[in-house]
């Protein structure tokens, strides 16, 4: 092999692995949105949905081994029902939100999430078998896990899945109509509460999927909401905030550009370099590379 | 006119693809009280906001005496003499009536952030002017007797009069009032329409935006009827009254 | 400083001195003293949040600047402490002014995320820039403060400099709230639009008052960096910003006592429950420092649901509306007689 092919073959390599963290920081970003959509929030315990996800997974594939289909979706509805009793027990109650208040309610949950996790699970971080064995295969020269193929069909799937909930049912209408005004959905009898309660339902099992596909790559621990929150926060505000197609793609490119970047420039600055992208974004474009910032100036903060 | 104190050229405002303000010049005379009056929804408040710099014009351009108040930020417009009120009342409803109108010496004060925190002893002197100026103002409005409750506790129709007597803490030279005697009954309104009498001797030009007819046509030297952003009349107010145009306006076809 | 604050510093001033004369214990006495750094950064944090209404996820990074500014000049450049904490202040200043600019233009969310971000950078910088903070093994040989040429060797001693300089940020804290500028602040919680109206040039406050709590943060960092002798990444990462906001929320987001409470009752939060653990032991239930987080998150979670303004407004309160219902009932009685 020459030398212009192992740099071919690296730059494969890289962006099979940006994708694949992508993949994890659009469907954070996903579920950001649909609880931003539905309630104005930012949720910071988003990040921590998708540990708790990882771990859960964890305990029911390896402690019960139990099967990995049947494991994934109990460790969804699990999720889902934490999302559930997040809402009811936190946000629902709050008579008089204000923002400061708000963020602090969805920062004490992330707290606790974190909490119960290292006393549920301790301070390790675990191993998960992949999906389908660990043998990798060969792609152009580059090495791709039969897990980060199933990240990749997981993604594809969930934004399908996405798009036909909101665009073709009922429900997803609603949610929709709920997002672009609230006060207009109530008038058509939608009931906003109950759309808000659905949100936090789907953006928690959204969160559990992406812990579960990414915890025989990563090896979760309790520790992880933070930064994954953060970064996709990044692919969220990258992609426009409320926007998830954007989000998808945002997410993806984030992943790519720090999988660049720890490969060319210092994998000990990894973390930082989507956190860097975050705060450019912010400062720079808060209404997102897709986002038009006339509409932005219409949102509130 | 060479005696306007504010004027306002080919001004237009468009939001999206609603025009808000359309193409409106009107000049506001020195020492005067002027009226905008005209249907809801007919820009009155965005021209406010648009003068204040509260909103950026997509056209035209505004003066006051003489300067070109284009591209700056609303604190550097109430610095160079203009104050106002807001139709929804705007106070700081945790702090107290007194405090309220200390803000409203902000710019007649100069205290940074350092001697605040750590030398106050040096700005005592200072301290104490902002103090009699506020409650000069107090005396003034008759507020005095409410000085030290939390502004959030008053009525509406005091709470207007503190949002009044912060903006004179100003010491400004145009006032834009928007509807002062909105929710206030009829008493409050009589006296609200003394107040304006007695701004507008103290020299300071008001220029107003009411529903209320009766207090307009009382107390304004000049009436300029906005409809759809356009201004379709102006003039004093007995001719106003007159205007066919006005009234249909008002009343409809 | 006037009326209810100035018997309240009053008390505070003779807390301060008599606590080491009860507290003879010197892990105890340790115990306070971090009490204090935390306080000092909260009392910042508190200017920002409950007066300018500027949320910030990103104070725990400003500690650890403070700190590391201290620990290397000294450790490794054998500057004075007290010239290497001035340049702590310093460079905070500057690195507040910088990413206040962008950052306060920045509303809620938005604003607590940036924040949050910088934290986390700063964290991973800490961590990687191994040549100059040591990375994960940190800087040892820091060394003690002096005030005067006059060593501060024992706990007692640096006890009082700390809750010295604790009292004194509370004197600043509270001349500056009450002073044009803290008017200001206080009318951009209350209506930005009227603030803006009557000339206060926002953003410049914000930015200010961001660049003050830094100060706070950084000194609060610097003295750590003193007491401890032995700085590395650990205490500084994201989860202690967020303790920080923890502590100001569940004391009272507006009002400074309230910071101060806070972060005293979560300071001594783990040792109380360790203490507890012994009583729980009985009853079968092992406690282990590992459930601290938890019982932080729960705390958190419960001030704010049902005493939104935080332990210190609960408890004055419950304590003023005890007190009215009283006079209340008093003017009652009394109205009969006559």
């Amino acid at each position: 092999m020459n030398h212009t092919d192992g740099a071919f073959v690296d730059v494969l390599q890289f962006l099979i692995m940006g994708i694949q963290r992508g993949s994890i920081y659009a469907m954070v970003a996903m579920g950001f949105n649909m609880i931003y959509n539905a309630t104005g929030i930012i949720n910071f315990a988003q990040g921590e949905f998708v540990v708790l996800g990882g771990l859960m997974m964890v305990t029911l594939t390896m402690a019960y081994n139990l099967s990995i289909v049947f494991a994934f979706i109990l460790t969804v509805l699990f999720l889902i029902i934490a999302g559930i009793l997040m809402e009811r027990l936190t946000i629902n109650p709050v008579k008089q939100p204000t923002v400061l208040r708000l963020i602090i309610i969805t920062i004490a949950v992330s707290i606790i999430i974190k909490g119960a996790a290292m006393v549920f699970w301790g301070k390790g971080s675990h191993y998960m078998r992949h999906f389908s064995g660990t043998e990798s295969l060969d792609f152009y020269g580059a090495r791709i896990l039969p897990q980060t193929l199933w990240i990749f069909a997981i993604l594809f799937f969930v934004v399908v899945a996405y798009i036909l909930f909101f665009n073709y049912t009922m429900t997803g209408k609603c949610m929709r109509a709920c997002a672009i005004n609230r006060d207009a959905a109530r008038l058509a009898g939608i009931n906003d509460r109950k759309m808000v309660m659905l949100s936090f339902a789907l953006s928690a099992g959204i969160g559990a999927i992406a812990g579960i596909i990414i915890t025989p790559i990563i090896q979760m621990d309790y520790a992880r909401g933070a930064m994954l929150g953060l970064k996709g926060f990044g692919a969220a505000v990258l992609g426009g905030l409320g926007n998830s197609m954007g989000a998808v793609v945002a997410g993806v490119l984030l992943g790519i550009l720090e999988a660049m970047g720890a490969g060319y420039i210092s994998s000990h600055y990894m973390d930082a370099i989507a956190l860097v992208i975050l705060l450019f974004v912010l400062f720079i474009r808060p209404s997102g590379i897709f986002g038009s910032s006339e509409a932005m100036r219409l949102k509130e903060f | 006119m060479s005696n306007s104190i504010l004027e306002l050229e080919m001004l237009r405002k468009n939001f999206g693809g609603v025009v808000a303000v359309s193409d409106l010049s009107l000049h506001i005379e020195k020492g005067c009280v002027t009226s905008l009056i005209g249907p809801n929804g007919a820009g009155k408040t965005t021209i406010f906001n648009l003068v204040t710099g509260f909103v950026e014009p997509s056209s035209g351009q505004i003066k006051f005496a003489g300067r070109r108040l284009t591209k700056m930020k609303p604190h550097t417009i109430a610095s160079i003499g203009i104050g106002r009120t807001f139709q929804n009342v705007q106070i700081f409803p945790k702090m107290s009536v007194m405090e309220n109108i200390m803000v409203g010496r902000h710019l007649r004060s100069r205290a940074g952030i350092f001697y605040s925190s750590v030398l106050p002893p040096f700005l005592r002197k200072e301290e104490k002017k902002i103090q009699e100026a506020a409650e000069k103002q107090l005396h003034f409005l008759g507020l005095a007797q409410h000085a030290h409750l939390p502004a959030g506790s008053l009525p509406l129709g005091n709470q207007r009069m503190l949002e009044i007597a912060r903006a004179l803490a100003l010491e400004p030279r145009l006032l834009l009032l928007d509807e002062p005697a909105s929710g206030l009954n009829a008493r409050e309104t009589i006296a609200m329409g003394e107040l304006i009498e007695k701004i507008k001797q103290m020299n300071i030009t008001v220029l107003l935006v009411e529903h209320d007819m009766e207090l307009v046509m009382d107390i304004s030297d000049y009436v300029a009827v906005i409809n759809f952003g356009r201004l379709i009349a102006e003039g004093p107010p007995a001719e106003i009254q007159e205007n066919r145009d006005v009234i249909t306006a008002y009343l409809g076809e | 400083m006037k009326g209810k604050n100035s018997a309240g510093f009053l008390a505070l001033i003779i807390g301060i001195i008599a606590t080491p004369f009860l507290v003879t214990n010197d892990y105890y006495l340790g115990v306070l003293i971090f009490a204090a750094f935390n306080s000092l950064a909260c009392i910042g944090l508190c200017l920002l949040m409950g007066y300018a209404g500027q949320i910030s996820i990103g104070h725990g990074a400003f500690v650890a600047i403070g700190a590391y500014t201290s620990g290397i000049l000294t450790a490794k450049l054998a500057w004075s402490p007290w010239l290497a904490m001035l340049c702590g202040i310093l460079l905070v200043i500057v690195i507040a002014f910088c990413l206040g600019i962008p950052a306060l233009r920045l509303k809620g969310h938005y604003l607590a995320m940036a924040t949050l971000g910088f934290a986390s950078i700063v964290h991973i910088v800490v961590v990687a820039a191994v040549d100059l903070t040591g990375g994960p093994s940190g800087i040892v040989n820091i060394p003690r403060l002096d005030l005067f040429g006059y060593v501060l060797n024992s706990d007692r001693q640096y006890f009082y400099f700390s809750w010295g300089v604790v009292a004194l940020g509370i004197y600043i804290a509270f001349n500056l709230i009450n002073s044009r500028m803290g008017r200001g602040l206080q009318a951009i919680h209350g209506s930005e639009d009227a603030a803006a109206s009557l000339g206060i040039n926002i953003t410049s406050y914000k930015v200010q008052v961001f660049m003050l709590s830094a100060v706070f943060a950084s000194v609060s960092g610097s003295l750590y960096a003193y007491y401890v002798n032995y700085i590395d990444p650990g205490p500084f990462d994201v989860g202690h910003s967020v303790l920080l906001v923890t502590m100001v929320a569940v004391g009272g987001l507006h009002n400074i006592w309230g910071a101060l409470i806070g972060a005293i009752f979560l300071s001594l939060l783990p040792e109380f429950l360790s203490f507890l653990s012994e009583y729980l032991e009985a009853f079968g239930i092992e406690y282990q420092p590992d459930f601290d987080t938890l019982i932080y998150g729960s705390i958190l979670l419960i001030i704010m649901l049902f005493l939104p303004e935080g332990i210190f407004k609960g408890i004055t309160g419950s304590m003023g509306s005890v007190v009215s219902s009283v006079k209340k009932s008093l003017g009652r009685t009394a109205g009969r007689e006559q």
